[in-house]
């Protein structure tokens, strides 16, 4: 297949398939989680549950002195990882056009420079999260697949859009039509491995803050 | 053909040495050839007799020719294309009707397996081809007829080269390039819609200096020419790099002379000298007017998602996809709750109760 036919093939028919299963799957899995529900509480509550729940999903962002001191590195690598995959998914001009084509607005971009830049560390702290999940024994044991191929279509998009813009490896055209495969490729797993917790982080955390506030202890 | 040279032609038309040797730097520059190569392009095209060239038309609307016949007369490039034997061409000659075709077979006669056939425009292969011919004949039985003949073969523009126009979506006539039927001869493609003039000059300039064609890259198209994209050779790159695009053609970013991007320009997905070359004499190019690059020489810009949309948006619209894919989401994930509440019931209602006893018993 010519570069143009596959790229045409990933900004139509592979896209809308892609993001279906995406919506679709995401949604399935939240409203399952949902639905399981939960026993009610009869006992009188001793604080405040949905302001635990409130908190605690804004202070799960933040470590703990303990546990940061055991591992700093991997603290601080997913610190990275994260912020820099933000930054390169969602500050980057061409990026913000298709946010803005569905949400109605859009937001100044970052320079695509520093986006290379932010891309270049991300990729290095990707990299570093497996090493990182290898050497040590207990993590490694308790890797499964799921793990393993999180982290490779995660890695793929920053990988297939660095190279992309920077011209390696494949003419742009080609390295394009990869980097949006990779992305739908992203799109059709995350609901099915541990990546649904780009969305479900917001409710785990809510439910175990709530649990705590409303028997007024902490989170 | 032609007894006098190329140099001696020139000469009776008034264009000095010196003027020859200028024209000899451009082409050499043009086509990415070292200086000292200079002499060497000099000497082949004083030395070059007019190569006959056979041009056939098909599925095409002329855009080509028009292109060729209007650059900046009368320029080099001109008087380089004034050189070719030109022994047909049905839109540019004089003759018509059974003469024409006359001049055809003549010039296939005289030169077989010397001439250059140049093709322009797309061959029908729907209704055994019938749905273009000329003189009778169909587009699709004279290019295998004259291919037979020819040294190369030339595919000028996109519907030549790659289908263009008459091969998009739903492709009515069932037409292809020339490369899908002729598979036995050298080919070079100069897609565009049109192609810029200077390129098709270019490479004839190159077979005439060297006996053979220029190197091609892998869709057959030379390497000097569009071996770069638009994007890399765009003067407005600087704005894209910073972030700054015009939303509408009429905006402040578009007064300032930002980055069209965000309104279709394919210039990133586009091979072409256009940012380079230009047009009209150096005069400008689509994205100096305040247009974006369409991507007209590249396979199927035709059915590339539009020329509006920008390149990072899929051809579908996003919203619709998710509110179709959420209901889905929805009703299946509901379903599944309900299979889930039923599959946890179950168990609690056949749960068979095991007393100390029972275990005891395994054990």
């Amino acid at each position: 297949m010519d570069a143009n036919e596959l790229l045409s093939w990933a900004r139509g028919p592979g896209f809308d398939i892609a993001l279906t299963i995406f919506v679709a799957g995401m949604l399935l899995r939240l409203l399952e989680i949902l639905a399981l529900g939960k026993k009610p509480d009869l006992s009188p509550p001793r604080g405040s549950g949905p302001k635990g729940g409130a908190a605690t999903i804004m202070t799960r962002m933040l470590p703990r002195k303990q546990v940061f001191d055991k591992e700093p590195l991997r603290i601080i690598n997913g610190y990275v990882l994260h912020i820099g995959f933000f930054i390169v998914l969602f500050l980057y001009g061409p990026h913000i056009v298709l946010f803005e084509s569905f949400l109605g607005f859009g937001w100044p971009a970052l320079p695509s420079g520093v986006i290379d830049a932010v891309g270049a560390i991300t990729i290095v702290s990707l990299v570093a999260a497996l090493v990182l999940r290898l050497n040590n024994k207990v993590l490694r044991f308790l890797s499964s697949r799921d793990d393993y191929v999180a982290w490779v279509v995660t890695l793929l998009p920053v990988l297939t859009g660095y190279l992309a813009y920077n011209h390696l490896v494949a003419p742009y055209t080609m390295m394009l039509a990869l980097h949006l495969l990779s992305v739908e490729l992203l799109l059709v797993v995350a609901p099915f491995t541990k990546l649904t917790h780009m969305f479900s982080f917001a409710m785990a955390r809510w439910y175990q803050g709530y649990q705590a506030g409303r028997r007024g202890v902490e989170s | 053909m032609d007894d006098l040279t190329l140099s001696e032609r020139l000469r009776q038309r008034g264009v000095s040495r010196r003027g020859f040797m200028k024209f000899c730097a451009a082409t050499a520059s043009m086509m990415a050839l070292p200086p000292i190569l200079i002499p060497k392009v000099a000497a082949a095209l004083e030395q070059a007799r007019r190569p006959s060239v056979i041009w056939l038309s098909f599925q095409e609307c002329t855009g080509c020719t028009e292109s060729l016949t209007r650059s900046h007369a009368p320029s080099l490039e001109g008087l380089i294309f004034d050189h070719i034997s030109l022994d047909y061409h049905h839109t540019l000659q004089a003759a018509s009707g059974d003469a024409a075709e006359h001049a055809r077979e003549e010039a296939m006669k005289k030169h077989w397996g010397e001439y250059l056939l140049v093709v322009d425009g797309s061959i029908p292969l729907g209704e055994n081809g019938n749905f273009s011919a000329i003189a009778g004949i169909s587009n699709l039985e004279m290019l295998k007829e004259v291919a037979e003949g020819a040294a190369a073969i030339v595919s000028v523009g996109t519907c030549a080269a790659y289908g263009g126009l008459p091969m998009a979506n739903p492709n009515p006539t069932g037409a292809v390039s020339v490369e899908e039927i002729i598979k036995d001869k050298p080919i070079v493609n100069v897609p565009g819609c049109p192609p810029i003039p200077t390129v098709i000059t270019g490479v004839l300039a190159h077979f005439l200096t060297f006996g053979k064609l220029p190197e091609l890259d892998h869709l057959k198209r030379p390497k000097v020419f569009f071996g770069q994209n638009i994007h890399d050779r765009c003067y407005r790159r600087p704005f894209y790099e910073r972030g700054q695009f015009a939303e509408t053609f009429d905006d402040e970013g578009a007064r300032k002379g930002w980055c069209l991007f965000k309104l279709g320009c394919k210039g990133p997905t586009t091979y072409n000298a256009c940012a380079t070359a230009r047009w009209n004499q150096g005069t400008s190019w689509p994205v100096e007017s305040g247009h974006g690059c369409i991507g007209c020489s590249e396979p199927g810009f035709w059915d590339a998602g539009g020329f509006y949309r920008a390149l990072s948006l899929p051809f579908t619209d996003v919203g619709e996809t998710i509110l179709t894919a959420g209901a889905a989401g929805i009703a299946v994930g509901a379903a599944a709750a309900v299979l889930n509440k039923k599959t946890k019931s179950d168990a609690v209602n056949n749960r068979e109760t095991i007393t100390i006893k029972d275990l005891e018993k395994e054990s």
